[in-house]
This record gives C-alpha cells, structure tokens and sequence, in this order.
C-alpha cells in the first residue's frame, strides 16, 4: 500500500510541476467551454439581441411594400439597413461581396400591384365558387393596394434575395423561413382588405383587420423532460457537457505521453530492475488522473453555474441527483483515463502519443455527437457512433442535464460505458504483458 | 535457497542472441565471488550491456542459468530484485523532482518501510554531499550532482550486489573521487561490486578482480595483479589493448 501511496505522490508532484500540461487539461477546456458557449448562445438569441443585417432597396412606392418591409422587421430576425430605392442590382452585390451585410433584398417596383393583383384575382375565384357576381378572376379592376395588374402576372414573387457565400444553408433557410412569413402575411391582409371591399364596398375596418391577421394560435414549446420540472434547456447546458467530456479525454496529452516519456526515460530501466510491477505504476497513474478529470469537470461546472451569470451568459442548472451526476463524471472520468493508458502503452514516442491521441479525440467527438448532434448524422454514421466513447458519456450527462433524469434512466447509456472501459483496460493489460512490462 | 558459499552471481552455459542477428553468446560462463570489487572490461560491442542486462533479469536467455546468491535470475523474481541495486549509465530518476522526493520514491518501490527511507534518505544526502539541496529540484543540479543522485537511488535498500554502469561518466575529478570512495566503503560493509566502465585508471583504483571480454567470450579473468603479472604489462590499459587489439571496434550499422 505504501508503495501505491509513493507512486501517487510521485505521479501527483510531477503533474503539479508541468504547467503547460495544467494549461491543457485545465485553461483549454475552460477557454473552450467559454468560447463555443458564448457564440452558440448568441446564435440561440438571434431573435433579441443579435440581429441579422439585411439591405432593404424598395424599388416600390405602393403601400404593400411598406407593409412588407414592416412586417420584416417586426419578426426580429433582421436589422433591416434601408438602400436608396434608386440603386441598382449591381450595387446590392457589391455591398454583399464586401460584407456590409450578408443578406440584400430588392423589391421590384411593381411589388404592390402584383400583390393587389394577385389578391383580386383570389378574391374573384372566391366570389365564383360562392355562386356571387365577380368580375375578378384575370380581369383587371381597382385596388386597395394600389395600381392595376393583369393577375396572370402574379404566379411568381419576383422578390429577390441576395445572400453571401459564407451563409450556410441552415442559416438562408431560417431567413428565407422569415421572409417567406412576412410575404404570406401582407398577402393575407391584402386578400382580406380586396375581399371585404368586393363584399361590402367599403374599407376592412383596422379594428377588424387586427382581430382577423393578429389574432394568431401560438406555439406552446414544451421540453419533454423526465423530471417534469425542467423548462428550455440554453446553450450553457447544451455545451458544458461536451466540451467537459472533450476536456477529460484531452488528458491523453498529458498521460498518454507521460507513460510514453517514462518508458524511454532512463529511470524506466530502473524500475524494471525493482521488486515491484509496472502496475502499481499504472494503477497509480489512474487514481492521479481520475482525480484530475473530476477535478476538471468540478471547475468547469462551477465556472457554467456560478461564473457564466456573471458574464451574461445562461446559467447551468446542475441536476438534483448528485449521486447519478458524480457516478457518471466518475466514469467518464475513467474511461478518458482507460484511453489516455491505452495510448501511452502501445505508442512507441511522445509524437505517436500525442499525435494518434489528440486526432483520434477530435474523430471520436465528431461522430460521437459531441461537435454535430447525433440526430442530425447520416444512417451510415449510427454504428460508428454507438463505438466511440464519448458519445455514451455524452448521452449520460444529456440524460441528467437537459431530460432532467436520475441515474436509473441513465443506466443504459452507462452500461456500453463499462463494456468500453473493460476493453480498453484489457488491451492495455495485454499490451503491457507482450511487451514484458507487468 | 540460497547458501552460505555461494558466489554474488555465477552464469553457467549462457546463450544469447538478439532476433535476426548472429549469437553474442554461446556457452558463456562467469562467477562473481561474494565481496569482490569486480570490473567488466570489454571494447565497444564487446557484449558488456547486454551481459549487465542479462545479468539484472533486463533480458532473458535463451539457454543457460544465472544465479545471484544462489537464487535464479527470472524477469520479475522479486526476492533477487531486493538482492540488487542498479545504477544505470543513463541517469533513472526523474528530474522534475527533488533527491529527498526521487529517493522516497524509488526507496518504496525497492520494498522499504517509510521510516526507513527517511534514515537512509538523510544519511545518503550526507554521504555524497548532496544535504544542502536535499529539496532542491534535480533539472537544476550539475552533472555530478546528478551522477551522485543516481548513485544514491541504486544503493539506498542496501543491495549485496551492486552493478554500476560506468557510474562516473562525464563527471570532475573531485566527484569521480568521491564516488570511488563511497563504493570502496560499500564494498568493504559487505557489499559486491560488479562495474564496468571504459575509464581504466579509474577501474584500477577500484577493481580488486577484472574480466576482459571480447565478441561475446572472455579473454582473461583474474585478479588484477595476477593478470598484470601474467602478461608483463604496467596498468589495465595495456593489458586491454594487449588482448583485444588496437584495431576499431565500431559496429555493424
């Protein structure tokens, strides 16, 4: 026992002595956690304070264009930034391309009496299957909206929309999302306001108008957590568990090397010449390092409850099972460690170590789900997934942090877990023993 | 089980070879009297390494029999683990920490109790001068401090048979001295000695009996006077170059 005590206080003094390796395991993860949490979370709040700039040229004069560009900007989505009604095509691109704003959108001059031609045209086809007089369909006729316009020429929003290469496509559809909202909602009003007048002869009273376009069913959004007791899970959540298992696994830098830097020190020969196994060596490099990855998951997850609120960012709501939260930091911890070994025994130099560990980490969070959620992966990728370690831990720490679970709901992410620790330990067992080392 | 008359180490029709290459040994043998200062001399790939790690349990044999005390030398046989003390050619201990921690350290994995470690910490810093920086980190010490750390490790659980590796290498006069004389005053409280090392002057100071090896065999073993006598030569440089030659000896690349 006491040689393990020694070994650990030995492991312990170098690890405390090497502070670019402190750095790695503890200022990186924390740098990253903060980083990806504070962009993720401006993306989160995109409709509030960060908005998207978008160039406005109105070409229009009618009152349907001014309603569009309203409604546009009543979504939240945009800061619409107003160009001159005389400019040119041309000129919307070139602002793009030097990124004053990464979305343009030019409305053509007849915007207005396309709209109002396109709602008297609805209106008369209403009219006729309600069997009432009409002389709507493609004719031509007068407009709340403004001028006159063959309704034939209505089939296409002739609306355009620039955007800059760098936007993704997930990002143009959720604008094109917002616009495609507005456009439906002018249109709508526009189509009320021509078919109360053909009713009635007289304008859609604004009070009326109100009732009919605001009067709107929301979305009630409800997260389905086991607890029942959760509400929105926020980036802080989404992230500190990542990015906490993506730190553990990083240890492989300071770990797996150390073994290998021990194997080729000349101090190794010496060891090989004493009375005791290479394993209480291993053994007490686990017991360091498991300490240390709870210790990394304690600080990062008092830095997402008590520091992020400081700084304007979503507080962490640590789970209420402690038990279940420590059993599965715990094994996390202990599968990063198992890896970390693994590496360290089979790598031949401090290069292969660290090289075959840092990249192999990077591919394991990938398909683990920890850079690009598990839902959104290719079917081809879900085994692959269901191999790589970090995606149970992940699952596990989702399963407490954001469905609000206690540790009986998260055995079954727990379990695989064990099966992969068990096997990493065994290779390292009989890497060390082909080797001679134990 | 181990008997009074037995020899610190005797290796009986050894056989060796490393994978793809020729034999280094065949039907070798040597026997180390207890309490002998034994020097190991040899040219560069004469087998002098191989022989030490062979003799440590560091490699195993394909044919023959090694016996430290009597006791068997198997990988992993921790009853003649305790027997010896090895202090490498490269230093083995590590630099980030202080003598007092590495000592600790290695003390423990030799199999001794901590009050032990601590008595035999303190006396060992005195012995080699090293009680000033008991607590100072390694990386910052001269490469004599160093060579003496190194040489404190291997000693500290009292071994009766100590293989040193050419222990003073790169080292001044004034530490050279020291450790000469710390390993004449080990060997005279009982302790065997089997060194090797290519500074001859030096290994006249110390060895009481040497073995002159060449190409995986032994050309002369003697006491030293005796071999001295025998070839009518002045000092053990001359015998060395008397009965291995003068011609290059670099290996195969």
């Amino acid at each position: 026992m006491y040689k393990l005590w020694a070994t650990i206080s030995k492991d312990v003094r170098v690890l405390l002595r090497d502070k670019v390796g402190l750095i790695c395991m503890f200022g990186m993860p924390i740098l990253l956690v903060l980083i990806v949490t504070s962009i993720q979370n401006s993306t989160f709040e995109l409709v509030g304070k960060n908005k998207v700039s978008l160039l406005v040229c109105n070409h229009d004069t009618g009152a349907v264009s001014r309603d569009f560009v309203q409604a546009v900007d009543h979504i939240g989505f945009f800061q619409l930034l107003p160009v001159s009604g005389g400019a040119s095509d041309d000129s919307i691109s070139g602002l793009i391309r030097h990124k004053d704003a990464l979305l343009g959108m030019v409305i053509p001059a007849d915007f207005s009496a396309r709209i109002a031609a396109k709602a008297k045209s609805v209106t008369g086809k209403v009219q006729a299957s309600f069997g009432l007089d009409s002389t709507g369909g493609g004719g031509l006729g007068p407009s709340p909206g403004g001028g006159l316009v063959s309704g034939d020429d209505t089939a296409d929003m002739p609306v355009a929309l620039y955007y800059h290469p760098i936007l993704q496509a997930s990002f143009r559809r959720s604008a094109e999302g917002a616009l495609y909202s507005a456009l439906q909602l002018v249109e709508s009003k526009q189509i009320l306001r021509t078919l109360y007048f053909s009713l009635n002869e007289k304008a859609l009273p604004d009070s009326l108008e109100r009732e009919l376009l605001n009067n709107r069913t929301h979305l009630n959004e409800v997260p389905v957590s086991r607890d029942g007791a959760r509400d929105l899970p926020n980036a802080t959540e989404h992230n500190i568990p990542s990015w906490t298992i993506f730190a553990m696994f990083f240890v492989v830098l300071s770990l797996g090397s150390g073994i290998v830097r021990e194997k080729r020190n000349g101090s190794f020969i010496r060891l090989k010449t004493l009375p005791t196994s290479y394993a209480v060596a291993i053994l007490s490099k686990q017991l360091t390092y498991l300490v240390v990855t709870l210790a990394q998951a304690a600080v990062i997850f008092a830095i997402g409850a008590w520091i992020f609120p400081w700084i304007g960012l979503p507080v962490l709501r640590v789970p209420g099972d402690w038990a279940a939260l420590f059993l599965v930091t715990l094994l996390c911890g202990w599968c990063a460690v198992s890896y970390a070994i693994c590496i360290g025994v089979f790598a031949r130099t401090e290069e292969q170590a660290n090289g075959f560990g840092a990249v192999s980490i990077v591919i394991l969070a990938a398909i683990g789900g920890l850079m690009v959620p598990s839902f959104a992966m290719p079917g081809s990728f879900h085994l692959a997934m269901t191999l790589s370690p970090l995606h149970w831990c992940l699952e596990a720490y989702y399963g407490l942090f954001l469905e609000g679970g206690r540790l009986k709901d998260v055995w079954a992410n727990i379990l695989p877990l064990f099966l992969i620790i068990a096997a990493l330990q065994g290779l390292s067992f009989w890497g060390l023993k082909r080797k001679n080392l134990i | 089980m181990e008997m009074m008359n037995d020899p610190a180490l005797r290796i009986t029709d050894l056989s060796f070879r490393y994978p793809g290459q020729p034999p280094l040994f065949e039907g070798f043998g040597l026997e180390v009297p207890a309490g002998s200062r034994f020097g190991l001399f040899g040219p560069n790939g004469a087998g002098k390494t191989t022989l030490m790690q062979l003799m440590t349990g560091l490699l195993t044999a394909s044919r023959g029999d090694i016996r430290m005390f009597g006791e068997p030398v198997i990988r992993g046989h921790r009853r003649v683990n305790r027997l010896f003390g090895f202090i490498p050619q490269d230093l083995a201990f590590y630099e980030e920490l202080s003598p007092v921690e590495n000592l600790t350290f290695f003390g423990a994995w030799s199999g001794l109790d901590r009050v032990t470690i601590r008595e035999r910490t303190d006396e060992l810093l005195t012995i080699l001068g090293l009680a000033d920086v008991r607590d100072k980190k390694v990386a910052q010490f001269s490469g004599g401090m160093k060579r003496r750390v190194n040489l404190a490790i291997g000693v500290i659980h009292r071994p009766r048979l100590i293989f040193l590796d050419e222990p003073t290498v790169g080292v001044d006069v004034q530490t050279r001295a020291a450790i000469v004389n710390y390993l004449k005053q080990l060997n005279s409280e009982g302790s065997t000695l089997i060194y090797t090392s290519h500074q001859l002057s030096e290994a006249e100071q110390l060895c009481d009996r040497v073995a002159l090896i060449d190409q995986g065999r032994i050309v002369a073993q003697d006491a030293l006077d005796n071999l001295l006598a025998a070839h009518r030569t002045e000092g053990l440089e001359g015998l060395f170059l008397q009965l291995t030659g003068k011609a290059y000896r670099d290996i195969d690349v």
